[in-house]
């Protein structure tokens, strides 16, 4: 019923009134209305940006003019696969996010299962504002931090002097150390979310029917909390595969991410950098076909 | 209670330590910023205000921190009204492509960094730059608000959800028009959840780099300026300043914005932002 009849004082008529009353007739104007700027910015800005990104990894630059040159070919791909010193920057680049992952997803878990069943409502809630506040905020001062840390008259090298031991320096290990600090309330999030969601009841049954906590630990409750933790090491996999600021400041060694950007600034070779930019992003997108066989979408 | 005393004290035990690891470094930064020494060392000499005036009248960090707030109002003021057009897209209608809006609005945060700061990189060089824009404040925003446009939609989406449609009804049938209502009665409800998602905007923007760094052109924002400062040790203790000052800023509304919501979810995008696809 058009509300116009049922108003107890004669409405206003203006302008404003008349297209109200217009937009409400046509709800497929009013859609169009509300989508046209978002997903005009979001499609034909970002998604055509990734495209012609995409298309830039076939085009190569011509190294006597250092000009592009549009033809499409193969050749940044063929560079890539044979030469040494990019294929072990990709295996490397890799092989830390997938050390990475695990490590978050071990360290994680006792935190967010107690968050999830054995603190109090008021812990859970400061816990939880706790692990948010770093995850949004002071990516740059962290890594920062730990640079400052690990370096020779360091924290690290102060606090492990006594026991006779030293802190692993700048490197693959730093690098290693200081991503998995870095993501790691990524994985919380996730992971005590899917613990959450576990019904006491097959906990206690699990129990009642005597299986001691260990079994239970690893016949309920892991299984169950597996594809929260899948969700989880999908941003700790992405987020480190795209990094180039921290393999800069705790290493000497190269990441995909370092290449990318030295060859779209300095070298100014954006084919090549397009093309080495596509190898995380398929891995990507593998990681996520496969997160999506595991139930990881629907376990949020 | 199932956990046995054991496992709940082990659990515990390992939450404070896991805690500790998450907030030691920033605390170490923090009082390596009221250092009285000038190297980095540890342990620190002796405890001194004077980096905070340093820093204060360090031509270089203060032009940086006025950049970088307008970075994040602007790219806030922009991320704002997308995703809220977007929320209301998604959580109103039914349409053929719903399910895709929320995918692309993830999509941003989604791709590793250095791909959406080369992909903006070279769209900003060949479309804007004709025009004479070139890389600058303006690329930064527009860069920053692509993808800072998920955090307000997914607070949006959330609190729509549960705004039930028929307080918008009763308004129309008491012979409010469409403005009217949205004005008086869907505005002051979903006014939190604009807040929280703006707040996280700015947040997000506020310590950004990898995106910024491609599309800064010679701006610095305060992230930058500690970038480009930390291969000088003559400034560290002003770069210590300035790294306390930008967890401040970036923390501080993400707690309120917490405070706010009490949707922890929904101030989780990346959490939420896996299950986009479900929306």
């Amino acid at each position: 019923m058009p509300p116009d009849e049922l108003a107890a004082t004669p409405p206003r008529s203006s302008a404003g009134r008349r297209l109200a009353t217009f937009l409400y007739g046509h709800p497929r104007l009013q859609l169009g209305l509300l989508l046209a700027a978002p997903m005009g910015w979001l499609v034909l800005a970002y998604l055509g940006s990734l495209a012609v990104l995409f298309l830039a990894a076939f085009w190569r630059l011509d190294p006597f003019t250092a000009t592009v040159v549009h033809d499409l070919g193969f050749d940044n791909f063929r560079t890539l696969w044979n030469t040494d010193v990019y294929r072990r920057i990709a295996l490397r680049t890799i092989g830390i996010a997938a050390a990475v992952t695990l490590t978050d997803a071990i360290l994680a878990f006792p935190i967010a299962y107690y968050m999830a069943r054995v603190a109090s409502r008021r812990v859970r809630g400061l816990l939880l504002v706790a692990i948010l506040m770093p995850l949004w905020s002071s990516y740059l001062v962290k890594v920062y931090a730990w640079r400052t840390m690990l370096q020779e008259g360091g924290v690290v090298n102060w606090a492990l002097d006594p026991i006779g031991l030293k802190g692993p320096g700048f490197g693959n290990v730093a690098t290693w150390l200081v991503f998995s600090y870095l993501w790691l309330p990524f994985m919380i999030l996730p992971v005590y979310a899917g613990l959450e969601r576990i019904p006491s009841s097959l906990i206690e049954a699990s129990g009642d029917l005597g299986a001691k906590a260990g079994r239970t630990f690893r016949e309920i409750v892991l299984p169950l909390a597996f594809p929260a933790v899948v969700a989880g090491s999908i941003f700790t996999f992405s987020l480190t595969l795209g990094d180039y600021i921290t393999p800069q400041l705790v290493s000497n060694n190269q990441f995909v991410g370092n290449v990318v950007y030295d060859n779209v600034g300095v070298a100014n070779n954006l084919p090549f950098a397009a093309a080495f930019a596509t190898v995380p992003v398929v891995v990507m997108i593998a990681y996520l076909l496969i997160a999506r066989r595991l139930g990881a979408f629907e376990s949020l | 209670m199932v956990e046995s005393l054991f496992a709940r004290i082990a659990l515990r035990v390992a939450s404070v330590l896991t805690l500790a690891f998450i907030y030691l470094p920033l605390l170490v930064i923090a009082l390596y910023a009221f250092n009285d020494g000038r190297t980095q060392a540890w342990p620190i000499d002796g405890l001194t205000l004077k980096w905070f005036g340093k820093a204060l009248d360090n031509p270089g960090a203060r032009d940086a921190l006025f950049t970088s707030l307008k970075a994040g109002l602007g790219a806030t003021a922009l991320a704002l009204l997308l995703g809220s057009l977007a929320a209301f897209a998604v959580q109103r209608y039914r349409f053929f492509g719903r399910e895709t809006v929320s995918f692309l609005v993830i999509l941003p945060i989604a791709l590793p960094g250095i791909v959406t700061g080369m992909a903006l990189n070279a769209t900003f060089r060949t479309v804007f730059e004709p025009f004479g824009v070139g890389l600058g404040l303006f690329t930064v925003i527009v860069g920053h608000a692509t993808f800072c446009i998920v955090v307000v939609y997914n607070n949006v989406v959330a609190r729509l959800r549960r705004l039930s449609r028929s307080i918008e009804e009763a308004s129309m049938d008491l012979g409010a028009d469409t403005w009217q209502t949205f004005r008086n009665v869907t505005l002051p409800a979903i006014r939190t959840a604009l807040l929280a998602g703006g707040l996280l905007a700015f947040a997000l923007s506020f310590d950004e780099i990898i995106v910024t760094n491609f599309t800064a052109g010679d701006q610095q924002t305060l992230p930058l300026w500690i970038f480009t400062n930390l291969s000088r040790p003559n400034q560290l203790p002003i770069v210590n300043v300035v790294a306390v000052l930008v967890v401040l800023l970036s923390a501080i509304p993400v707690y309120i914005a917490q405070r706010l919501t009490q949707e922890p979810t929904s101030v989780a995008a990346p959490a939420a932002a896996a299950a986009g696809a479900k929306q």
